[in-house]
């Protein structure tokens, strides 16, 4: 093996394909399991404001098991535990259409809504019960009231951990290659065990992976910035 | 099913525990716990000397850190373990066992994960008090040692414990590289097993579930007395007021 040379990589129409192909899988399982992760701790939030007697406990007991369990064993679970469990229909036809992506896509999806959902709950809870009974007292029905001034509100300050949390939910996409996803790294994974360079393909990788963060947080920061009217007023 | 796990715990406890030990490397929960605790140990000197330096006036000092810190945050911690895998051999020269390797990563990436909450537990306190200590005669590493970092680090034991749970939570990953913990232990196993994944790994995920738990719960514990006793109000009176430890989002893995 001769010294370093990203051009031995970069020049090589195989790799770079594998490497696109990894890059497209990334985006679907971070896509995937971001919006499923954010329209269940929707669902999750919902529960948990209504006056639904078991939810609260259930909602929590749901928080506590995915905050608590490393992501990993979820997937492991899920992956080699509840697919075999399923009628075999279902489970044929799932290893017909990528099981490994989907099962990436819920398991990180599920694990990440009780993150997202409790970002909610404390930017929810941190807006003054007087802004609901004001509401209300202006004529609007209770979700009208959420929908136009809780909410509003209260994802505004959920803002800086929802940014944080979906950064993470990025990173953890890696974790797929570990059930077999053909993601991002899976695909540096094949391309080292071809072409022997190792220290050549972690770099992209690793600037791949960086690049894609930073640009994740900058996205979050101009949110914020925007959903901000003072902030809005200083700039 | 429940008969079916029981009969996991039963047949398989010993290996889940240390793995093959007497026989071969120390592995299972053992493993799991010995390698956070050592990581989080040495984590911790190194996350102290990076905030000083993050908060240090030296350029020198502070852009080079501060991209580690950035580097480590935007980079799947799995990379950064294949990167261990691959360097630390090549560096050392050395036939190095994975646990080192292992180790390494979780040092590196939890000494920068816990340098932010070192960073924002010292601005917490404010300037006054190195002021002060100044003033009556420390040095900056006086003051540094006597003044500043007994109160940070006080406030941030909670914060600390639940770097731990993370730590734990992180070691899983070890897994790609076969470093011989509790999810190594489990998946060996299921491997004997072969016709029961499903109890085999909620096994696994139950084990997990109750380690951690009990740590966050120790460690929310810990926040409200902090938080009361910072408030100068005595233990064990009603009024407690909102927690004021530096909230730093550990990493959740």
């Amino acid at each position: 093996m001769s010294g370093f040379d990203l051009s031995a990589i970069l020049t090589n129409p195989e790799y770079i394909s594998m490497l696109l192909h990894g890059i497209e899988m990334t985006f679907i399982i971070y896509a995937g399991s971001w919006l499923l992760a954010m329209s269940l701790a929707i669902v999750l939030l919902a529960i948990r404001l209504s006056t639904f007697r078991f939810g609260d406990p259930l909602v929590a007991a749901y928080v506590s098991y995915h905050r608590n369990v490393p992501t990993l064993v979820q997937l492991m679970l899920w992956y080699f535990g509840i697919f075999t469990l399923l009628p075999s229909g279902l489970s044929n036809w799932l290893s017909a259409n990528n099981a490994e992506m989907i099962f990436a896509v819920i398991g990180l999806g599920l694990c990440q809504a009780a993150y997202f959902s409790e970002d909610l709950r404390s930017g929810v809870r941190s807006i003054s019960p007087g802004q609901m009974e004001a509401a209300r007292a202006l004529g609007h029905s209770y979700v009208s009231a959420m929908r136009f001034v809780i909410m509003p509100q209260g994802v505004r300050n959920a803002l800086p951990p929802l940014i944080n949390h979906s950064t993470s939910l990025f990173k953890n996409s890696s974790l797929g290659v570990l059930i077999g996803a053909p993601e991002l790294t899976h695909a540096v994974k094949e391309v080292e065990n071809l072409s022997f360079r190792t220290f050549e393909i972690y770099l992209i990788a690793t600037v791949l992976y960086l690049a894609a963060s930073l640009v994740i947080m900058g996205i979050g920061a101009y949110i914020s910035m925007r959903a901000d009217p003072v902030g809005r007023a200083r700039a | 099913m429940i008969h079916d796990m029981i009969a996991i715990v039963q047949d398989y406890w010993l290996l889940l525990l240390i793995g093959q030990y007497p026989n071969g490397p120390l592995g299972g929960l053992a493993n799991t716990l010995i390698l956070s605790a050592l990581s989080i140990a040495l984590a911790f000197p190194v996350s102290i000397l990076m905030a000083l330096a993050r908060l240090s006036k030296w350029r020198l000092l502070r852009w080079p850190v501060t991209a580690v810190v950035y580097f480590t945050r935007g980079v799947p911690l799995l990379m950064l373990i294949l990167w261990s895998y691959f360097l630390v051999p090549l560096w050392t020269g050395a036939d190095v066992p994975s646990f080192v390797t292992m180790l390494t990563t979780l040092v590196i990436y939890q000494g920068a994960f816990m340098s932010e909450v070192v960073r924002a537990g010292i601005v917490s306190l404010g300037s006054g008090q190195m002021d002060a200590a100044r003033a009556l005669g420390h040095g900056y590493f006086g003051a540094m040692r006597y003044v500043i970092l007994p109160q940070a680090l006080y406030n941030m034991i909670p914060s600390i414990i639940s770097t731990f749970v993370s730590t734990i939570k992180d070691t899983t990953l070890g897994y790609v590289i076969n470093v011989p913990d509790l999810t190594f232990a489990a998946n060996q196993v299921n491997n004997q097993l072969l016709t029961q994944p499903f109890q085999v790994f909620l096994l696994l995920a139950i084990v997990y579930y109750a380690i951690c738990w009990s740590l966050t719960y120790v460690a929310n514990r810990l926040e409200r007395r902090i938080a009361r006793r910072r408030a100068g109000v005595r233990v064990g009176n009603a009024a407690a007021p909102a927690p004021v430890t530096p909230k730093i989002a550990t990493e959740q893995l």
